[in-house]
């Protein structure tokens, strides 16, 4: 394996920098290694023809001397969820398949002009609904810790990217957890910004009030890095918050936890929770309480009931959305035998194009916002959330920052929770809190459960606004723990070329 | 609340214009039952004294100069459709026979 594709972004951007690699040096070797593992990963859904040619481009900048942003010629995956000029964007649905949108999404856009290379694009549960991949229309992404197992989602195809060395960064967006779980699964760093933090603008839209778009790293400097980059008010995202935001990455530099109040909410350190992830979690809290971090418990009695409103507000909200796949100005369109009228037409189209968990979705937010129940259901919802904002104020009152486990469990087995749609959803609980609250979460490598040998990541949630905090002790966390490691975590991932060359034989890829 | 019918599931997937099967329909149903009777659990905390909440970040409406900005083109715009005339989506007949 290259040495260049185990660099963190930011040891690979001194190289660039300092002239000791080349972009295009550094790019080929990520795409050299996603043709011998993502086979067996299946991470990309698409890779990028002009990749080496947008690095040679980087190198050329950089050699007549133009000053270049702190990520130029690095390499990065994108969510297939954002939309890129020239290159396929499916959201994960076989109603996209093909299409080539006419523009850039903002974070899209505000990478190419960081210099940064798109490598292409990643797998994700259909219009980022799940917690798998196993919903993409494309099939599912494996965990490169263990190929039978999934990778979180559903952002799991940039989590596992970067988890497996095919990227040093990726793009995702989180409606629920979808950049947080996959990266507690997959022993990486994920964060959703403040909503309004990062434009929305070019993300096909799933719920718009809980959206976010946000990096996907295996170091908390490179996530604070891309947020950097990403970050910023968009006029073409009427939610984009106008405030100048102070860089994430000297957060991390500075990263001190001495004084810092972490509240744990004792409603997510429960029974519910996998024994390892809480033994990983408490040793994370120890660790920061020793090098002077104060730990409180606090309380968010409204929690309980953010799951069952976040699966009303979400299906509400995307059964609108997704009225835009009407057949007539993108994607698919499969016309009934005989022909039809438009209507007959559309629906024919929804029908051919639409994956299980979507119809289920759109059928159910139907129902929660049609006349008679939405006040029973969306109404209540919303009034939950409501609360759930209430719970974190009272808590942020007391304490800075918060922490939980990331997720109840380590990753499960592919189609272990398939057929099961609520056993699925539960696998959100830690994190649908922050998107009903708009409020900012990392998650971050904890270590691995003693019981399955799987990663494990702790969350941080912060008040809104100050994402500041996240990257504070999230790199305060992390530097102690790999010292305590004696390296990082995805260091102890298994090789995934041995790894592929068995799972071959056995015939599962 | 109500239980939820298969008739219902078929209106609905009418109103959501996807053409399911009676599989499907069958299949919805009991899901959705099972998942509503999940949700339903916000309605112990939802009274009515508690103000709803739409959207987490308290937001004004942004204005500007209604003049023409970084707009796509028609040909950019055209460039995905399934059909089209060059300057306009080509759609089936909007009436049935029957209408």
């Amino acid at each position: 394996m290259s040495d260049l594709i185990r660099l963190s972004a930011a040891d690979l951007a001194a190289k660039l920098a300092s002239g000791e690699v080349s972009s295009v040096e550094a790019t080929k070797a990520h795409l050299d290694r996603i043709a011998a593992v993502d086979g067996a990963v299946h991470a990309f859904l698409h890779v990028n023809a002009e990749a080496l040619e947008t690095a040679a481009d980087v190198d050329r900048r950089r050699a007549a001397g133009e000053e270049l942003g702190p990520l130029a010629g690095v390499p990065i995956a994108v969510k297939d969820v954002l939309v890129t000029k020239g290159m396929p964007s499916t959201s994960g649905s076989r109603i996209l398949e093909g299409w080539i949108p006419p523009y850039d999404a903002t974070p899209v856009r505000k990478v190419r002009e960081a210099g940064m290379v798109p490598l292409g694009k990643t797998n994700m549960d259909e219009f980022a609904m799940g917690s798998s991949t196993e919903h993409s229309a494309y099939g599912p992404t494996h965990n490169p810790w263990d190929l039978d197992r999934i990778p979180g989602g559903s952002g799991g195809g940039s989590a596992a990217a970067v988890a497996a060395f095919e990227a040093p960064l990726a793009l995702g967006s989180d409606t629920g957890g979808s950049i947080r779980q996959p990266a507690h699964v997959t022993g990486t760093v994920g964060t959703k910004p403040t909503y309004g933090g990062v434009s929305r603008y070019g993300s096909i839209a799933l719920a718009s009030s809980l959206d976010q778009i946000g990096p996907v790293s295996r170091t908390v400097l490179d996530a604070a890095l891309l947020h950097d980059v990403i970050a910023g008010h968009d006029p073409h995202d009427q939610t984009s918050i106008p405030d100048a935001w102070p860089s994430m990455a000297e957060a991390v530099r500075r990263a001190d936890v001495s004084g810092l109040r972490i509240g744990v909410v004792k409603e997510l350190d429960s029974d519910g929770f996998q024994a390892g992830v809480r033994q990983r979690f408490h040793e994370s809290l120890e660790l920061l309480a020793a090098n002077g971090a104060e730990i409180v418990e606090v309380s968010a009695p409204n929690f309980e009931y953010a799951i069952a409103a976040y699966y009303l507000i979400l299906p509400a909200e995307a059964s609108s959305n997704l009225a835009k796949f009407d057949s007539v100005r993108f994607g698919l369109r499969v016309v009934p035998e005989g022909g039809g009228t438009v209507e007959e037409v559309m629906a024919a189209t929804r029908e051919a194009g639409f994956g299980p968990e979507v119809k289920r979705r759109i059928i159910l937010g139907t129902y929660a916002l049609s006349a008679g129940y939405y006040d029973a259901y969306y109404g209540s919802a919303q009034k939950v959330r409501t609360l759930v904002q209430q719970d974190f104020d009272a808590a942020f009152a007391k304490v800075d920052v918060l922490a939980t486990p990331t997720a109840p469990t380590t990753a499960f087995k592919l189609g272990e929770k398939l057929h099961d749609p609520l056993s699925m959803y539960l696998n959100d609980v830690a994190t649908i809190p922050a998107n009903l609250a708009g409020v900012p979460g990392i998650s971050v490598p904890a270590g691995l459960a003693p019981e399955d040998g799987l990663p494990v990541g702790i969350q941080f949630l912060a008040p809104a606004r100050e994402d500041a905090r996240l990257y504070n002790v999230g790199g305060a966390l992390e530097a102690l723990l790999v010292d305590r490691w004696g390296g990082p975590l995805l260091a102890q991932a298994p090789d995934l070329s041995t790894h592929e060359l068995m799972a071959t034989e056995e015939g599962v890829v | 609340m109500s239980e939820i019918s298969a008739e219902q599931v078929a209106h609905l997937a009418n109103l959501a214009r996807i053409a399911l099967t009676e599989e499907e329909i069958e299949h919805l149903t009991t899901e959705l039952g099972q998942i509503m009777q999940a949700v339903e659990k916000v309605s112990e905390v939802a009274t009515p004294d508690v103000v709803p909440t739409s959207h987490p970040i308290p937001l004004h409406n942004p204005l500007r100069e209604d003049v023409p900005t970084d707009v796509l083109s028609v040909e950019q715009a055209l460039s995905g459709a399934p059909e089209h005339d060059g300057t306009r989506f080509v759609v089936s007949a909007i009436l049935g026979e029957e209408q």
